[in-house]
């Protein structure tokens, strides 16, 4: 379990994070999303204890990070990628964490095994690639085996096979009751990963959601319909409630009823159909309708980002 | 939220008794000091060119003996001589003990270290111990190996000593002792500081660059300025031979320096609690 109330960094004049409160429960993926400069890698390190916070708390197992006894048999955690000496081994890097909280140099080989690295466990770590520092520092994450897992971008420069081993990770982790928080500024990682997500935009959040829930709320799920006879159908499905736009090609897009109903109604009319469509918005579509008033860096000529959020939970 | 109940029965899993010791932390810090090759290279240099160039030195001594005059002969400091690398190891050792932490902010192992161990103060205590202690065993044993093979390479008729001649015990073990407590300076600088660059130049800039701005001085203000400057205290715990005037006793001086290493330590111990890492 991991808590923040009323969570708050600044820096300056600049606020990272503001009154952030959210839970992370154990036995599920929680997703952290939001854009770059959003303020998720700061929270972590808030929650890790590197990081004061300028007000608000942030506990994990109900404890501040810096009273667990045992913290990295408590609470695991793959804050940045290749935050690891370039001269020292791979096994040097584990075996030196390892004896912080009198962890065996068993599990230490055992480790590099479970992430891979085994034959590459003597090399020097300046000359691992982006994607075996990430396997390094899951290793690291997982030496304790902690009770709570933060993962801060874990998929963040691995191949396919890797991606997807992460992901089968995160879940197997969750299943066996762990706590396990990942950030990502990706929503399509996350609907494969996460049961549920913590989303924030200009350090503030946006939504704690699950992932069903996100999907059903968001305005983009439409029936695309086509037929010879588009007006009289219109007509038909407005009368029925249905809010119903004509688009530029011809076809209809139908909010407001679902495919079964729009296609029970045809038949009763009756009208022909060429197509019958549900279009169910994309994740990645539902994530930037909540943020798109919070986006830090846009890429965009748009100027002067709107400085509100969207509705808080 | 709160739709969904737990999916697993999370039975708390049961911790050793006890929390992470300053021993466990001591360890940890014994591991990272002697799996980087900063430390074979810095300790490499101490030796080597700490024990040779007073060799060197002391060899060319014995050689020209015949040929120097008797001025030369009567204040010739033989145990200075032969210790003359220590102003070389002074800075190797240094350059140790800035990386030992510098080292750890650069490579962002800081915030691994800090997770592991998130009670500062203890894993500073930690790299203070392990360093300090790898700093005086190196130091002495450079201090005693430059000093006896000096002294053989000096050897009649040159004036050569022993550790029983006046001074020379002193300046030995003294010497070993300056090079490690530099060596805490230096952690301590870097603690502050944090970048290995910065805290190198601060601690060389300490060393070389003070001593001429003191000279600058107007002449009683320079003598007084000076006899507080490290390597002023270094010298003089060196030396055997000659009255010091205006400086400390080489055991008042080391005093003065084990004071600047403890408020430097205590400086950045205070930083790295209030500092987010």
């Amino acid at each position: 379990m991991i808590e923040a109330k009323g969570l708050t960094k600044h820096y300056g004049s600049k606020h990272a994070v503001e009154q952030l409160s959210f839970t992370v429960r154990p036995g599920y993926v929680t997703g952290f999303l939001g854009p770059n400069g959003s303020g998720k890698s700061t929270t972590m390190r808030m929650v890790m204890g590197l990081d004061a916070p300028t007000a608000g708390d942030v506990t994990v197992k109900g404890q501040h990070f810096d009273d667990l006894r045992w913290p990295l048999r408590e609470v695991g955690a793959l804050l940045e990628a290749k935050a690891i000496h370039p001269g020292r081994s791979a096994r040097s890097h584990l075996k030196m964490l390892a004896q912080t909280n009198g962890i065996s140099m068993a599990r230490v080989d055992e480790l590099l095994d479970v992430v891979g690295l085994t034959s590459v466990a003597g090399k020097r770590a300046g000359k691992f690639s982006l994607g075996m520092g990430q396997r390094l520092g899951i290793a690291a994450a997982l030496l304790g085996d902690p009770e709570i897992l933060l993962f801060d971008e874990p998929v963040n420069g691995l191949d396919p096979d890797g991606i997807r081993w992460v992901r089968n990770l995160l879940k197997g982790l969750a299943k066996e009751g762990r706590t396990v928080f990942v950030s990502s500024h990706l929503m399509s990682e996350m609907a494969l990963t996460a049961d549920e997500v913590v989303i924030i935009g200009k350090g503030k959040l946006i939504s704690q959601i699950s992932i069903d829930e996100l999907l059903s709320q968001s305005t983009e799920n439409y029936v695309r319909v086509r037929s010879p006879e588009a007006a009289k159908l219109k007509s038909a499905l407005e009368h029925e409630g249905a809010v119903v736009a004509l688009e530029d090609d011809g076809s209809l897009s139908v909010r407001g009823a679902n495919e079964v109903a729009i296609g029970e109604l045809a038949a009763k009319i009756p009208v022909v159909l060429h197509e019958l469509a549900p279009q169910s918005a994309s994740l990645e579509e539902a994530f930037m309708e909540l943020t798109e008033d919070s986006v830090e860096f846009h890429g965009s000529t748009s100027t002067g980002a709107n400085n509100s959020t969207g509705a808080t939970s | 939220m709160s739709t969904v109940a737990t999916n697993a029965d999370t039975a708390p899993k049961a911790l050793p008794p006890g929390h992470y010791s300053l021993l466990d932390l001591v360890k940890s810090e014994w591991t990272k000091i002697r799996t980087v090759r900063s430390t074979m290279w810095t300790i490499g240099v101490t030796i080597l060119l700490g024990i040779g160039i007073g060799a060197l030195v002391c060899a060319v001594t014995r050689a020209h003996w015949s040929s120097m005059n008797l001025g030369s002969r009567l204040s010739f400091d033989a145990p200075a001589q032969s210790l003359v690398g220590l102003f070389i190891a002074q800075f190797s050792v240094g350059i140790l003990g800035v990386l030992v932490i510098s080292a750890e902010y650069s490579t962002g192992t800081i915030r691994a270290t800090f997770s592991s161990a998130p009670k500062r103060s203890r894993v500073f205590a930690a790299k203070v111990i392990v360093f300090g202690l790898l700093a005086f065993v190196v130091a002495e044993v450079t201090s005693f190996v430059a000093f006896f093979l000096g002294q053989f390479l000096l050897s009649s008729p040159a004036t050569h000593a022993s550790l029983s001649s006046p001074g020379a015990s002193r300046a030995v073990f003294g010497g070993g002792l300056y090079i490690c407590v530099l060596g805490l300076i230096a952690l301590g600088l870097a603690t502050v500081i944090r970048h290995t660059a910065g805290a190198i130049s601060a601690f060389v800039g300490i060393l070389l660059i003070l001593p001429i701005i003191a000279a600058a001085l107007p002449n009683q203000l320079s003598q007084d300025v000076r006899k507080f400057m490290p390597d002023r205290i270094g010298v003089d715990m060196l030396t055997t031979k000659g009255e010091n005037v205006g400086t400390f006793s080489p055991w008042v001086g080391m005093l003065v320096l084990c004071i600047y290493a403890v408020v430097l330590l205590v400086i950045g111990n205070s930083l790295l609690q209030r500092r987010d890492a």
